[in-house]
């Protein structure tokens, strides 16, 4: 497997360099048709670190997002996560659901829990999926919405949670694993300014904790304060932006 | 986790419905293939009940039991004389439809050759065999007969005095069991009017007839009951059945009576060999093709069930494979819920079956052997009908949840 040389935690006490994307590019369609939904946008992350990424609708947010979710293949550049190459163009270097298993959790706007299942089993099915057993993973299921707060919701149906509640347990869900990346999109766009914050508090709140590297995709610029690193992404161009520059 | 189960416990109510009613649809073909052992066993019942080696019939004749057969009482003792025969009776068998407290009532009378035969190779459940000649009757419980009821047939009455069970005809008939002279009577009864303008008529031709112009004493026999004329009265016994002695071979007894020109003989399994073919056969092949027909539409129903069950989450499957679950969980799910439907559905249909068809106006026998194979007619079509909804999961795309 091929990896990146410079990966590991910098000199200036940094986390370990966890994405890394290299030029990617995505293009739908071709010749009259063709449209470019992303070009050369390059962006690093490390352990530890809170990444907005804003933009416009039809901006390239999503597209980004599921390149580096290993979702939806880019056609161009590269992907590094912890520092191995796992998407190069088109093509995987990895078993990409494998993969997305053990080391990506994915947080969206609307539910994303699977709505047979209570809160606690939806955290625990993210861990018996990757082999852990069923004791170990429940106990650890509990522990995770304990840590945000609605283990008291654990037994509850997804259908009888609040959205707030919905995206703490997805959240937990996301974090099950120990993932290196968390991905985030427009995760809250269903709540209230309030319940926003929380949630995007949390995010800094996990990155911090559990070290891994969290991008955000949102609209929000109330929370923006939240984040250690934001970018803008606008007609498909990636742009690095100075925290101050976008919140003042 | 079993996420099958978790998925049916969170739409318990309509999969128990959708259960329900495969269920239903597997009752009917396993009534199908009931239907058909029944017609098979009401078509053998009496043949083993009656447990003879040879069968003399009409010439030429599948009787009595596929079709008409009327041969003369006398061959009881020409086959009682053939070496090699232990015993032959007069075997008398036919269908009446006569009314009985207001209501039609339909019934096989088998005639018993008395006193040698009392109806003791009959199974009773309630009562006793015949002890008498004439007016009594076992009857088949099917027939709604109770025990000590009197029934008249004819110009005769006759008490049941025996009730036996699972005793019906080819034709699905319950059986009356009455002596072989007073089937007889009931066979061959006519209207004293009918009997009284026979007499006259026969008379009339007889006048004018040489012969009995010469002779006027053949005139007074001309008045006299059709059946004391033995010259002129027709066969009156549907056929012979005759018991071998123990060391005699019934292929070689039944070549010899083979030989004689105005009989037809069958061996016990040449008889149900007629019975089967002919009777049995086409309702057989009528039942098949139901039976296969029904089996098609319960596949293409599950199949139909199992992708509309697999689009309700398909959110939920599209998930699975976001956070990394491998296609074998997505496919175990999909095809646990069918192979779920499909053993519920078996349960429901033995189940109710064996409750219903008892009920049922014809004999519906399930057999071990064809309860086994649809069993695996059923474990099939649940694989194969849950192809569709694992062919749609696997379509689905993990960014279909983005969509979403």
């Amino acid at each position: 497997m091929q990896t990146r040389a410079d990966n590991t935690a910098d000199e200036s006490g940094e986390g370990e360099l966890v994405i890394d994307t290299v030029g990617l590019t995505k293009i739908y369609g071709s010749g009259n048709t063709e449209v470019v939904a992303m070009r050369d946008a390059n962006m690093q992350v490390r352990s530890g670190e809170v990444v907005a990424l804003l933009g416009p609708s039809g901006s390239g947010k999503s597209t980004f997002l599921t390149a580096v979710g290993l979702i939806n293949p880019p056609s161009f550049g590269q992907v590094f996560i912890g520092g191995c190459l796992v998407m190069d163009g088109s093509r995987a270097a990895v078993n990409l659901r494998s993969f997305r298993r053990r080391h990506i959790g994915y947080v969206f706007q609307k539910s994303n829990l699977i709505d047979f299942l209570n809160a606690r089993e939806n955290v625990q099915l993210a861990m018996q999926l990757n082999g852990m057993s069923r004791s170990a993973a429940r106990r650890r299921a509990m522990e995770l919405l304990d840590t945000l707060g609605v283990a008291d919701r654990g037994e509850y149906r997804v259908a009888m949670l609040s959205g707030g509640q919905q995206q703490r347990v997805a959240v937990a869900r996301a974090l099950a694993n120990n993932p290196k990346v968390i991905l985030a999109d427009e995760p809250t766009a269903a709540l209230d300014s309030h319940r926003g914050r929380q949630v995007m508090e949390l995010f800094k709140g996990v990155a911090r904790d559990f070290g891994a590297g969290v991008i955000v995709v949102t609209h929000d610029h109330r929370t923006l304060d939240v984040f250690d690193t934001i970018y803008e992404m606008e007609d498909g161009q990636m742009r690095r932006t100075e925290a101050e520059q976008v919140r003042g | 986790m079993n996420l099958a189960w978790k998925d049916i416990v969170n739409n318990s109510g309509r999969f128990a419905l959708t259960t329900f009613g495969i269920g239903m649809l597997l009752m009917v073909v396993m009534g199908m293939a009931g239907i058909y052992r029944g017609l098979l066993q009401d078509a053998t019942v009496l043949i083993n009940r009656i447990d003879a080696d040879l069968w003399i019939v009409q010439q030429d004749t599948r009787g009595p039991f596929a079709e008409l057969s009327r041969i003369p009482p006398s061959m009881v003792y020409r086959a009682a004389a053939v070496p090699g025969v232990a015993s032959a009776r007069e075997f008398v068998f036919h269908t009446i439809q006569r009314k009985h407290r207001g209501k039609l009532l339909r019934m096989s009378v088998l005639g018993l050759s008395w006193p040698e035969d009392d109806g003791s190779w009959v199974p009773l459940i309630a009562g006793r065999h015949l002890r008498q000649s004439h007016y009594e009757m076992i009857a088949d419980v099917s027939l709604g007969l109770g025990l000590g009821e009197s029934i008249r047939l004819g110009k005769d009455t006759y008490k049941i005095v025996g009730l036996t069970e699972g005793m019906v005809s080819t034709g699905g008939d319950g059986m009356a069991f009455t002596t072989f002279l007073d089937s007889q009577a009931i066979q061959f009864d006519s209207p004293s009017e009918a009997i009284r303008l026979e007499r006259a008529a026969r008379d009339n031709r007889g006048r004018s007839d040489e012969l009995f112009m010469r002779q006027p004493q053949l005139t007074e026999q001309l008045t006299r009951p059709a059946g004391d004329l033995p010259a002129i009265s027709a066969p009156s016994i549907s056929a012979v059945v005759v018991k071998l002695k123990p060391q005699s071979d019934p292929a070689e007894v039944a070549a010899l009576i083979d030989r004689w020109e105005d009989v037809s003989v069958y061996t016990r399994e040449g008889q149900e060999v007629l019975l089967v073919q002919g009777i049995v056969d086409k309702a057989r092949r009528q039942l098949f093709m139901f039976r296969v027909l029904l089996t098609i539409i319960a596949g293409v129903i599950m199949a139909l069930i199992i992708y509309t069950l697999t689009l309700d989450k398909i959110y939920a499957i599209a998930l699975l494979k976001l956070i990394g679950a491998p296609n074998h969980v997505i496919l175990g799910m999909i095809l646990q819920q069918s192979l779920l439907l499909g053993v519920l559905g078996y349960g429901i249909a033995y189940l109710s079956g064996n409750w219903l068809f008892p009920a049922f106006p014809r004999r519906v026998v399930l057999t071990d052997g064809d309860l086994l194979q649809l069993g695996i007619v059923v474990l099939v079509i649940s694989v194969f009908s849950s192809l569709l909804g694992i062919w749609k999961a696997m379509k689905v795309q993990p960014n279909t949840v983005l969509n979403g």
